[in-house]
Parts: C-alpha cells; structure tokens; sequence
C-alpha cells in the first residue's frame, strides 16, 4: 500500500474538525500510512480565483510542491472536496498550459518557495480507499455491520465537476463516474449500510455563497435533503466540510426561518466506516456534529 | 438584423387585436399576434474584447448558442430570469444595457460548474459569470455584491497567513455587509445552530448525562482558541507580498 501525503485544509483545521479526527482515526484503524503536508496553506477555496485564478493555481500547486520536493511524495490525498477540485485543477491548468506553468514557476522562486514541477497527483479520500482497499477490501476488515442504516450518498459539486480536470474519472468498469459518482455508495454497502436510490448526489448545496446568499442556499440545501427523505434515507453521508457545514447549518435555517423541519441526520463517511471498523463514536468526533445523530445509531446498534 | 432572442422582446410591443376576421376567417385573440420591431443603437463592438480581459470569460467568443448551460443552471431552477446563455448572446452583441437590467442577479452564480462541465465547446460559462460580475462593479454600475465582500475577506487572511480562520472570514463578513451578527446570535439561526452544536438543548430539557457525553469540549476549546491565536502557515515568508504584487500587475496591464 501506498504512503501519501495528507492535506487537511483549513475546514478541516477548523468547524469541519470532525472530518479530520474521523479520518485519521479511519485511517489508522485500516492500516493505511499517510504523513500531514509539512505547514501547508490553504488551497484557495472557492474564493481566491475570484480575485484572481493564478492566486488559486499558485496556492493550490505550492502545497503538491511541499509534498513532492520536500516530501517526497508522489500522491497528495485530500479528504476535502475543495482542496481536491483545487488541486485537480491546478494539475489541469499546469499540464495544459505552458504559460501558466512557466508563472507559477517564476513566482515560487521569487517567493523562495518549493518549485512544482508537475510530479505529483491529487487523490481524494474516496478514490484512496478504492485503489487501495476497495470494497471487498473493506467487507474483510470491518468488524461491525451498519445494519442496513438507510444512507443517501451526497457528493456534491466539486467531486465531479468540471469532468475536464478529472481524467481518471469516466473510464470504465473500476473508475468513478463524475455523471453518478457511487465510491462513497460501494465503501457504506460493503459496510452493510443500504444505499438508498438518490437522484441529487451531485445536486449543488450552494456552498459557494452559504453565507453572502443564504436564502438560495437554505432553498438548494432543502432540495436535496427532502429529495434525500423522499427516497426513504436516515442519513445523508458526506465527504465534504462544506457541503456538510452546509447541510447542517441549513437544516437549522430552514427550520428557524421557513419553518420546514426535516429529521434525516448528517454523517461523514468516515465517521459511518470508523464505526464499521469498530471504533467509538466520541473517537469519531460523532456527537461533534451539529446533526445530533447519537439516539438514531443507539436505535440502529450501531454505536 | 432581426431579432431572434425571445428574452429581447418588450411586453409592450407584443399586440393582438381581440376581434379580427381576415377574409372571412376568424383570427380573434392570439391568432393575430403580431410583434412590432424594435431597433437597438446601442450597442458596443469591443464589449466581447473588453469581457475577455476580466479572468474567465477567455473562451467566450467560442459560444454557439446551444442552451446546455441554461438548460443544466442550479440557479435558473431556482429563478428563470437568470440565463447564463442569454448573458453570453448578449455578450457577444454588445448589448450592454440588457444585460445591466440583470446587474442584481448575476453575482449569484453558485460555481456548481454543471454548465462548464456540460458545455461543448469549452466557453467555462462559469467564468464569464464571475467575469461579467466583475465587470458590473469595476464600472460602477453595481455596488460590491456580498459574494464579492466574501471573497475579499477571505483572500486577505489567505494573502496575510496562508490560512483562514472559520469565525473571522464569518464575523468580518458580517461586519463588512452592515449585518448584525450579534442580533443572529442572540435571537436568530446562528444562535441555534451554535445551540445545537454544544447540545445545549439536552441540558434545558433536564438531560444532564446526554449533555456532558454529547457536548462537543475539545472541538469548542480548539476553535476558540484559533480565534485568539489564528493558525497560520509558518513557511509563507513574503509569498503573500509577491503574489498580490503579481495580481496588481496583472489587473493593471487588463484594464490598465
């Protein structure tokens, strides 16, 4: 199994906490090796490209550089969806265009910073796991069934889109599909959950303008958690901290300015694996969440 | 050139007449619907050159009409009038003052990418969005959108430490766009939400147990701590200085 270079991000560092204990904790407990990138930066957000793209390259190509030049690493897995589109697309832009490479080059020597050299890729959490382990992988080392919690897989926009800056995507049996994306699907079923059908795995929560236009992204949140409950889910599984602050924090605005209460409860993948795995919800910053599933997984006996 | 664009035409130049017979047949009501041409002067040659020197809108000229990023929009599901397609055709003509009549809505593109990704020649509707926007406020046509006070904030801290931190991008938006966070807090979502976050709620309804296993201390202290000691990226040295020198330079050569 391969070592990789792991990136939190700054969501991770901060209100997405959770995600980060759960994956380390998930990780350890599958045997798997990573090591933290060395005092990364932020990978740009949805935020600094507006401002200006290569600000966004650059931030995004300097962490792969820390991993690849003063690492070693060939592989950056990042967890977030952000930070994984971000990387992605540094990837992209730096492989296809010659200009913006000979830029970024230019300013990481004026910064006296790691040069990117265009060595390195960027995995996401999902994909790790699946090239590594895979689900069968995974049913062997489990060591406690999710005893058919009914799960909607939500992964959002950055996952898969645009599919040009993902070219592993869509390439036959074994690879992800950036159309209907179903990593996160395979790793939960072989943990016994029940994948319920969803037809939004890939709708947009709004995360970009959570906050500077909260009315569509109460709106957009609310679509894909009632489609979520209409399909019959207990759970919406995420695996990514904007998506998932996004979850939560517009579950609770529906409910306190529109007055529509939904019930369905938000995990991250990592904390559902983790309990597979055996390991303790308050290990996997479960009753972090503000999406207080804990007397739904004592009901299911799961925790 | 006559117009073809359905979104172009003036209620008011839609006429039909309630009682007509033509040749003995009855064409009352809408079959006389007629429409009474209208001729634009104004509109702007370079405007298309002027789009693509704001970062984004580099392939918008490539644009064939084909609808798929109208058709795909998470926005234009939530409200017709926001029509990347129609912003791009108006774009491309010049017509500047049509797409001013949507100055309000454009900045709402949420960068879901379904039209980038969809898109058959390449256009990245996405960042024409983002650059028409742009345009909007650079020319003072608009004021700031709230997306753009968000960015800004939160590329200083980026710019600054290499890093962000949750509850200062959270507080200095809400301080930089007149909202009172406090109020939030206090009475509204935000106050709730943190609410259910601490599992405050087990403990009004007498849970104390529940409480005390479910509240969330370390995660709490580690985030209130960033708030006083802000996490910051040790090797950043004069990355940010050289990075905004470059951002300066690049827009000054765009728009001068």
């Amino acid at each position: 199994m391969a070592k990789v270079a792991y990136y939190p991000g700054c969501a991770l560092e901060g209100s997405g906490g959770p995600y980060d204990r759960s994956t380390r904790a998930l990780v350890k407990s599958l045997g798997m090796e990573m090591e933290t990138v060395h005092d990364w930066n932020c990978c740009g957000a949805m935020e600094v490209k507006n401002i200006h793209p290569m600000l966004q390259t650059y931030m995004s190509a300097r962490v792969m550089a820390i991993a690849s030049e003063q690492m070693g690493y060939d592989t950056v897995m990042a967890p977030c969806n952000g930070c994984y589109h971000n990387l992605k697309k540094a990837e992209y832009e730096l492989a296809t265009s010659s200009e913006s490479l000979d830029t970024l080059q230019g300013l990481a020597k004026k910064s006296e910073d790691p040069v990117y050299k265009g060595d390195v890729r960027t995995v996401h959490l999902l994909e790790w796991l699946m090239e590594d382990l895979g689900a069968d992988g995974i049913k062997q080392k489990i060591s406690k069934s999710l005893n058919g919690i009914k799960v909607a897989n939500y992964y959002g926009c950055m996952y898969t889109r645009p599919r040009q800056i993902f070219p592993e995507k869509d390439q036959g049996p074994g690879s992800e599909s950036s159309y209907k994306p179903h990593f996160m699907d395979d790793l939960l079923g072989a943990a016994g959950a029940i994948n319920v059908d969803f037809p939004l795995k890939t709708a947009c929560c709004g995360g970009a303008h959570t906050l500077s236009d909260a009315d569509t992204s109460t709106q957009l949140v609310l679509n894909i958690i009632q489609a979520a409950e209409d399909a019959g889910a207990e759970v919406i599984a995420t695996e990514c901290p904007t998506c998932h602050s996004g979850l939560e924090m517009h579950q609770v605005r529906a409910e306190t300015e529109f007055g529509i209460k939904t019930n369905v409860k938000i995990l991250y993948f990592t904390q559902l694996l983790g309990l597979a795995m055996g390991l303790s919800a308050r290990k996997l910053g479960v009753h972090e969440n503000v999406s207080d599933s804990l007397d739904f997984l004592h009901a299911k006996g799961v925790v | 050139m006559a117009i073809h664009e359905k979104t172009l035409i003036d209620p008011s130049r839609l006429i039909s007449s309630d009682t007509l017979v033509v040749d003995g047949v009855d064409v009352s009501g809408h079959w006389n619907t007629m429409i009474l041409p209208r001729t634009l002067k104004e509109y702007d040659d370079g405007f298309e050159a002027h789009i693509k020197e704001y970062a984004g809108a580099e392939n918008v000229h490539r644009c064939w009409q084909c609808g798929s990023c109208t058709n795909s929009c998470t926005m234009y599901a939530q409200n017709t009038d926001f029509n990347p397609r129609y912003w791009i055709y108006l774009t491309r003509l010049g017509l500047k003052d049509e797409i001013l009549k949507d100055k309000d809505i454009i900045w709402q593109c949420v960068s879901c990418n379904k039209c980038t990704n969809i898109c058959p020649k390449d256009v990245r509707p996405e960042g024409v969005m983002k650059a028409l926007a742009h345009w909007i406020e650079a020319e003072g046509f608009g004021e700031k959108s709230n997306s753009t006070i968000f960015d800004e904030e939160f590329a200083r801290q980026c710019i600054a430490r290499g890093r962000i931190e949750d509850s200062e991008v959270m507080t200095n938006f809400y301080k930089n766009t007149n909202q009172d966070i406090k109020e939030m807090a206090l009475n509204g979502w935000l106050g709730i939400f943190v609410a259910r976050m601490n599992k405050w709620n087990e403990l009004r309804s007498g849970n104390v147990w529940k409480f005390i296993t479910r509240t969330p201390i370390m995660h709490s202290l580690h985030m209130g701590y960033s708030m006083f000691f802000k996490p910051k990226t040790k090797s950043w040295g004069h990355t940010g200085e050289v990075l905004s020198q470059y951002v300066k330079e690049q827009k000054e050569l765009a728009h001068g």
